[in-house]
């Protein structure tokens, strides 16, 4: 995709428009990010949320489902690793062999810290964080979804 | 065998369509979210959701993969995939045969039999069916030849193309053995194949669509068939059945055909024949075969009273058709408009954000079909569609009174939307009169801009 400065102006426009202070767009190879001036830093500005109207459909309204967005935890130190895909969980490389790491170890960024099984086809999970494992939060063998945290890591 | 439980591989109005009827049968649902729809309509509506990616629909619900692994890891038996995104993916149908996941749709072989241009035009010969007279050259005799028979106005299309990119429009015959010559070489340039063919260019045609149904075991009905000529590049905004100003020779034989060729596949499951209608020349051929639901199902299922869901997942579950043709009774009329999020005054360009209000409307004959409450967001990453506003009358007339009294009593804040711009389409004394071909909204839109 080949984009002009002409829609550059366009998107800046729109963004403007918008209720949004920050824009994120991934195409291919592009990579678009516009923040407007006074913006805080952040990923998605919290909206002041109404209360959502029951829905029109016939289904009775249910209580909302909790969201399984990425945990803050309380202490500051510590970082979630979330997991880059949906899939199964794996701990090893391959049963009964030994844990790729465990609580109290220390990773760096390209530490593996386990594996995501999609459909056969294994993906390996990498810390992205430096610092000291506190806790293995997800199980082994167990299905993640995206972004569900796999381990909790005290930053170095 | 007994389906408990459904993976909704889609997101919109559509994955809370399908949740409304699985809950209906008594049915579980699952729907795979990606993060931008964490707090949908439909996720808050399903039994469980499950993150499958990041908002992009590239990382999240195109990926094949990770659909079924999302549907085996959550002990679903069934995936419906809605229309859009994986409806007509050969590989998702035949990964889920292959796990043993029913995949709630047609099979991967009849997936592909449809989803190709000219392998689809190749059935429906096989068929019976009409298509438009023409077909594939390969030398420049061979188009005059062919040129003669078809005559003119023509289009020499690339079968590489689509979406109406590599076409030439031959007025003149005489102008024939050049067009197809830089044709051929423009289309080997463009899309690395050479090829091109001939087709019959329908200066005044209507789209006409016929939805059916099959068992997979070559017993096929249809449920009447659908106007949807009012476009805007290719996009359907209005769709209605039946088809009105149409003869009862040329309605009857449009549905006969659309059966001759959804049984010839043994197709299973729901699915639309598309046709053109030649206005001038009354006849009509064969354009393709949607293997899925359609946005536009609605309006069959208010003549109908046939909740089509439900029949895809009876299909789905090897119960068959529970319907004999006979039947199937057509009662009134009804229409659909498509509430977008786009701006008319700019181009009808996505107007994505956060919906600071929702109104929609309610009465007799009025059905409202969306995932879109006060508060919910219009992500940018996926089509603008809010809402479908669905209006069955005893005939055609009440149900377009119905439909625009519906549009006035809808209220969005917060995003651009084209209510106003369906409201002026639904005045306009051609419309009202029924039967208008493609090129209405073009023109409608040249002549009254300010309807924009």
């Amino acid at each position: 995709m080949t984009i002009t400065s002409k829609d550059v102006a366009e998107i800046m426009k729109l963004l403007e428009a918008s209720a949004f202070g920050e824009l994120k767009l991934e195409t291919g190879d592009l990579k678009l990010h516009l923040r407007r001036s006074g913006a805080p830093v952040c990923e998605a500005a919290p909206e002041a949320p109404t209360p959502p109207v029951p829905p029109r459909a016939p289904a009775a309204p249910q209580p909302p489902v909790p969201p399984v967005a990425p945990k803050v935890p309380s202490d500051p130190s510590l970082t979630d690793v979330p997991s880059p895909l949906l899939g199964i969980y794996y701990r090893a490389a391959k049963p009964g062999a030994d844990p790729f790491i465990e609580v109290g170890q220390t990773v760096e960024d390209d530490t593996i810290i386990g594996i995501i099984e999609v459909m056969k086809l294994m993906n390996s999970v990498r810390a992205g964080v430096k610092g000291e494992v506190v806790e293995i939060v997800a199980g082994n063998a167990a299905m993640v979804e995206y972004g569900e945290t796999l381990i909790r890591v005290r930053a170095a | 065998m007994t389906i408990r439980r459904i993976l909704v591989a889609n997101r919109g109005e559509i994955a809370v369509r399908v949740i409304r009827t699985a809950k209906a049968l008594g049915i579980e649902t699952v729907l795979a979210v990606s993060e931008a729809d964490r707090e949908s309509m439909g996720a808050r509506l399903a039994d469980r959701t499950l993150c499958i990616g990041p908002g992009p629909s590239a990382q999240s619900y195109l990926k094949v993969e990770t659909i079924v692994q999302a549907a085996l890891g959550s002990g679903c038996d069934a995936i419906h995939p809605g229309y859009g995104f994986l409806s007509e993916r050969a590989d998702l149908a035949r990964l889920c045969e292959e796990e043993g996941v029913i995949f709630i749709g047609p099979t991967a072989a009849q997936i592909e039999a449809v989803g190709d241009k000219l392998r689809a035009r190749a059935e429906a010969v096989a068929a019976g069916v009409p298509v438009a007279p023409g077909g594939s050259v390969e030398t420049v005799a061979d188009a005059l030849a062919l040129g003669e028979t078809i005559g003119a106005p023509l289009l020499v299309k690339a079968v590489g193309g689509g979406g109406g990119r590599g076409m030439k429009r031959v007025d003149d015959l005489a102008q024939l053995a050049e067009a197809v010559s830089l044709a051929s070489a423009e289309a080997g340039a463009a899309f690395g194949d050479e090829r091109v063919y001939l087709e019959r260019f329908v200066s005044k045609g209507r789209h006409v669509e016929v939805q059916v149904l099959g068992d997979g075991d070559g017993l096929v009905l249809h449920l009447g068939e659908r106007d949807c000529s009012v476009q805007r590049r290719y996009q359907k905004l209005i769709e209605e059945t039946p088809a009105p100003d149409l003869s009862d020779t040329l309605r009857s034989a449009i549905r006969d055909a659309a059966v001759r060729f959804a049984r010839h596949l043994n197709y299973r499951g729901a699915g639309t024949v598309e046709f053109l209608v030649d206005v001038e020349r009354q006849d009509f051929y064969f354009l393709e075969m949607n293997a899925r639901i359609q946005v536009e199902h609605p309006v069959t299922e208010q003549v109908t009273g046939i909740d089509l869901v439900a029949e895809q997942i009876a299909v789905a579950e090897g119960k068959g058709l529970r319907l004999r043709q006979d039947q199937v009774v057509l009662t009134g009329a009804s229409i659909e408009c498509r509430i977008n999020a786009e701006d008319p005054e700019r181009d009808f360009m996505p107007s994505p954000g956060t919906v600071r209000k929702a109104v929609w409307p309610e009465g007799d004959g009025i059905r409202v079909d969306t995932h879109i409450a006060s508060g919910a967001k219009v992500p940018p990453y996926y089509d603008s569609l809010m809402c479908k506003l669905i209006a069955h009358g005893p005939d055609r007339a009440s149900a377009i009174d119905r439909l625009r009294a519906a549009l006035t009593q809808s209220r969005v804040e917060g995003v651009k939307t084209n209510i106003a711009f369906h409201l002026a389409v639904l005045a306009d004394p051609a419309f009202r009169a029924g039967g208008v071909d493609t090129g209405f909204l073009t023109r409608f839109l040249a002549r009254e801009p300010q309807a924009a």
